[in-house]
């Protein structure tokens, strides 16, 4: 009984001993909170991984692609059988987006997906992460007339078909009053002289012709049509007048962007927050130059028109991809009515073993006959994940030595809390206190303390992990600095999750530290020789 | 009756009965001795030299008897003490308890002895700073039991440590801790503590030592009068005549060895 009660009260005491705690409480709550921010990552990452990829992936690398989808299709349906829950194809092209703002063209290197927009989204979370609600619902490449915005916070309310038609009117009475003012600009492409005479000053509110196909002799699949007000020559209205393109009404074939590939994002100098510049929004007129299959590939031109934006919040894929109807993207690639493909996306069961149906693909498609690249999407991101996993592994090293190190500050403590109660331990034994039963007194001292500190510091982190992103605001208020950089990654506020498993691990090894650090000191105070204790003063 | 089976007896008495319920022992054991040390041979050891302390000493106790060891400091007249009590072991010699050699029992024999049969009461008094006055007066009952036992037996063993605070008169003490009571206050306190599990043997180590000459009169008085009433075997280690004199039998001890008894 007197060991728990002078433990008890020696924890009550000793306020020297809580102090030397603090280091495991702070250790204990960083440890906590690190492995929720990580793990809050890691989670968010997967999600988003997952979202863009589908769980087996085939690939073929050839100028051709799959040719036959519909018999690969067959017989990937009968080698997984149950398995499967969703299949799609897709062509993958690499491509040049590029789009006027002002008077300049401004360039981006895209991956340009076809996709299948009945089935793309049976196999990955692409849906999602449209920004119009409809589109997420069911994708359409259509122009819709508004509500791009929901997730944007108004930076996106001029989007859509109001935007569109704004945007043309516009244009027009602009080159109107150009062809009005100066009969120098006759001889002049009205679309480059409504371009040069844009003030810089609007750039961000770009004053593009939609028009930008006037002068262009690519292969088009919507007809474009030239406005006589633009084209003062009015030759390829004439010839194409059955046939008008009128921008008010009709759009070109719809294109998704990635959010990086038509915006900028920046930190609004005003406010100090991270907002996206929008270069390009939906409505506008994009062009694609891709290279065509063949021997010498060739440049193939196109006009599309941006009908969603695709936000994942993975900044590779955000800044990378393009979509468009695989229909089109397989006409301009090859041929019109062409079949081939590059890929196909997989989605399995949620139960089925994704490595033992990649097996089985990969045995059924043997890699000297068919050339495919069959990969389930872990295989694809395992550098990726790898790499967390050693950065989570490493930092958990590094923190679990800071708790080491309380450790060693517990023995220290430990140590001299033994010397100065020497004479009380003297006492004990001369009252018949065992050797054991003094020892038993420090080394539950010991655990009281680890308990009580990564009890506390348990506390700490799961508050600090619930209110990490308050704490975040608080921290940028009082330094000026931020904390979490928007612009980094594509979140909003830090994600976090708790593991239960994780934080009782942590727990645990600190009490344990606690506990071994005191073995030393309680040894020794079981030592003591009872004389020697009692006449120490 | 076998001397081992007395000393089972006393050892297995209960500590918390009142103090009538004590086992008796007939007057004609007496002259048997209760703890006899004979030709005890101590030698510490310092920086490689040994020191020797004490050199053949012999003592015995009778039951009830009040004996007072003197001599000068550095006589060994602490080391004889604390070999009595068995806080430490003799070199040479050997230490009777009731009859029973102690000085090689086991260590857990001997904490048994410490707590139950023996009480010590030291000249820093030597209370735990971090308990109350009547939590240190129980503390030897709490070392003998474990916190089942402890609890169940609480109500008991608190009305027996009040008892032993209303007998040195501090029962107003007891939520006090130590640093808040006098000298003679803790000294009374520490005589309780002694006194809790209602040992045969009480070995004092100059109790008077660090007592103004009224206080340790007191501390004095209160050691006879356990002595007359409850017939408490007392050893108590000083240096000052006045003090022994109070003793039934002084026992001198000079470099290791007692030289008049």
């Amino acid at each position: 009984m007197y060991r728990m009660l002078l433990c008890l009260r020696y924890l009550r005491t000793r306020y020297i001993a809580l102090a030397s705690i603090i280091s495991v409480t702070l250790g204990v709550a960083t440890m906590i909170v690190v492995n929720s921010v990580m793990a809050g990552f890691q989670q968010e990452m997967y999600q988003r991984l997952r979202g863009i990829l589908a769980d087996v992936l085939i690939e073929s690398h050839s100028m051709e692609g799959i040719e036959n989808p519909d018999a690969v299709l067959a017989e990937v349906r009968n080698v997984l059988g149950e398995d499967l829950a969703g299949v799609t194809t897709n062509v993958h092209v690499p491509a040049m987006v590029s789009f006027r703002l002002g008077d300049q063209w401004q360039i981006r290197q895209v991956n340009l997906v076809g996709i299948e927009p009945e089935t793309y989204s049976n196999v990955g979370d692409f849906g999602q992460y449209l920004l119009h609600a409809e589109n997420r619902h069911k994708m359409k490449f259509d122009l819709r007339d508004g509500g791009y915005d929901e997730r944007m916070n108004g930076r996106l309310d001029e989007a859509g078909w109001t935007h569109r038609r704004n945007r043309v009117v516009f244009d027009r009475a602009w080159q109107q009053e150009q062809v009005l003012r100066g009969a120098e600009a006759a001889d002049v492409d009205g679309a480059d002289a409504s371009g040069d005479a844009q003030d810089p000053g609007t750039v961000a509110e770009p004053g593009e012709d939609t028009e930008v196909a006037t002068a262009d002799t690519s292969v088009t699949l919507t007809q474009t049509v030239t406005d006589e007000t633009v084209d003062p020559f009015g030759t390829a209205a004439d010839l194409r007048a059955e046939n008008v393109f009128d921008p008010l009404q009709q759009i070109h074939t719809g294109i998704v962007l990635g959010i990086g590939v038509v915006s900028v994002r920046q930190r609004d100098t005003s406010t100090g927050q991270a907002k996206d510049f929008f270069l390009c929004r939906p409505g506008d007129d994009v062009k694609v130059t891709l290279p065509s299959a063949g021997a010498k590939p060739k440049p193939v031109h196109c006009n599309f028109t941006v009908v969603d934006v695709y936000e994942s919040k993975m900044s590779e894929y955000d800044s990378n991809f393009a979509f468009m109807p695989l229909t089109e993207l397989q006409a301009l690639r090859w041929y019109p009515g062409a079949k081939n493909v590059t890929s196909i996306q997989i989605k399995l069961r949620p139960e089925a073993n994704l490595a033992v149906a990649c097996q089985k693909l990969r045995e059924h498609f043997p890699v000297d006959i068919f050339r495919y690249r069959i990969e389930t999407w872990r295989e694809l991101q395992g550098p990726l994940f790898a790499a967390v996993r050693m950065e989570t592994n490493l930092l958990n090293i590094l923190l679990f030595l800071i708790i080491a190190v309380a450790g060693f500050g517990i023995l220290a403590t430990f140590f001299m809390i033994v010397v100065e109660k020497t004479r009380d331990i003297g006492i004990l034994k001369s009252l018949g206190a065992s050797s054991r039963g003094v020892l038993s007194i420090f080394l539950s001292y010991g655990l009281c303390l680890g308990a009580v500190g990564s009890g506390a510091g348990m506390v700490l982190g799961l508050l600090f992990v619930a209110n990490i992103n308050r704490i975040a605001a608080l921290i940028e208020a009082l330094t000026g600095h931020e904390v979490f950089d928007q612009t980094v990654y594509y979140f909003q506020e830090i994600p976090t999750i708790v593991y239960a498993s994780t934080v009782s691990w942590i727990v645990f090894g600190a009490v344990l530290i606690a506990l071994l650090a005191s073995v030393l000191p309680a040894l020794r105070a079981a030592r003591l020789n009872p004389v020697e204790a009692l006449r120490y003063e | 009756m076998s001397s081992s089976s007395r000393y089972q007896l006393a050892d297995g008495a209960d500590p918390v009965g009142p103090p009538t319920l004590r086992i008796a022992h007939p007057r004609n054991e007496e002259a048997v001795g209760l703890i006899q040390a004979s030709e005890i041979g101590k030698t510490y050891r310092k920086g490689g030299r040994e020191i020797p302390v004490l050199r053949g000493a012999s003592v015995n106790v009778v039951d009830g008897e009040f004996v007072a060891i003197v001599g000068q400091s550095g006589s060994g007249k602490s080391t004889l003490l604390h070999l009595l009590g068995t806080l430490d072991t003799p070199d040479a010699g050997t230490i009777h308890y009731d009859g029973a050699r102690i000085d090689s029992l086991p260590s857990q024999e001997r904490d048994r002895l410490r707590n139950q049969a023996f009480g010590m009461v030291f000249q820093f008094y030597h209370l735990l700073p971090e308990l109350s006055t009547l939590e240190n007066v129980i503390l030897p009952s709490m070392i003998s039991r474990g916190v089942m036992s402890y609890w169940w037996g609480r109500g008991e063993l608190e009305s027996r440590g009040m008892q032993m605070l209303e007998m040195v008169g501090l029962a107003h003490r007891r939520t006090h801790r130590p640093r808040e009571l006098s000298g003679g206050e803790m000294q009374r306190a520490a005589i309780a503590r002694a006194l809790m599990n209602q040992p045969r043997l009480l070995l004092a180590d100059e109790p008077t030592g660090n007592l103004d000459a009224q206080t340790g009169a007191g501390v004095m008085e209160m050691l006879c009068s356990l002595k007359e009433r409850q017939g408490l075997t007392i050893v108590m280690v000083t240096h000052d005549p006045h003090i022994a004199r109070q003793a039934d039998r002084v026992v001198r001890l000079t470099e290791g060895r007692v030289t008049d008894v």
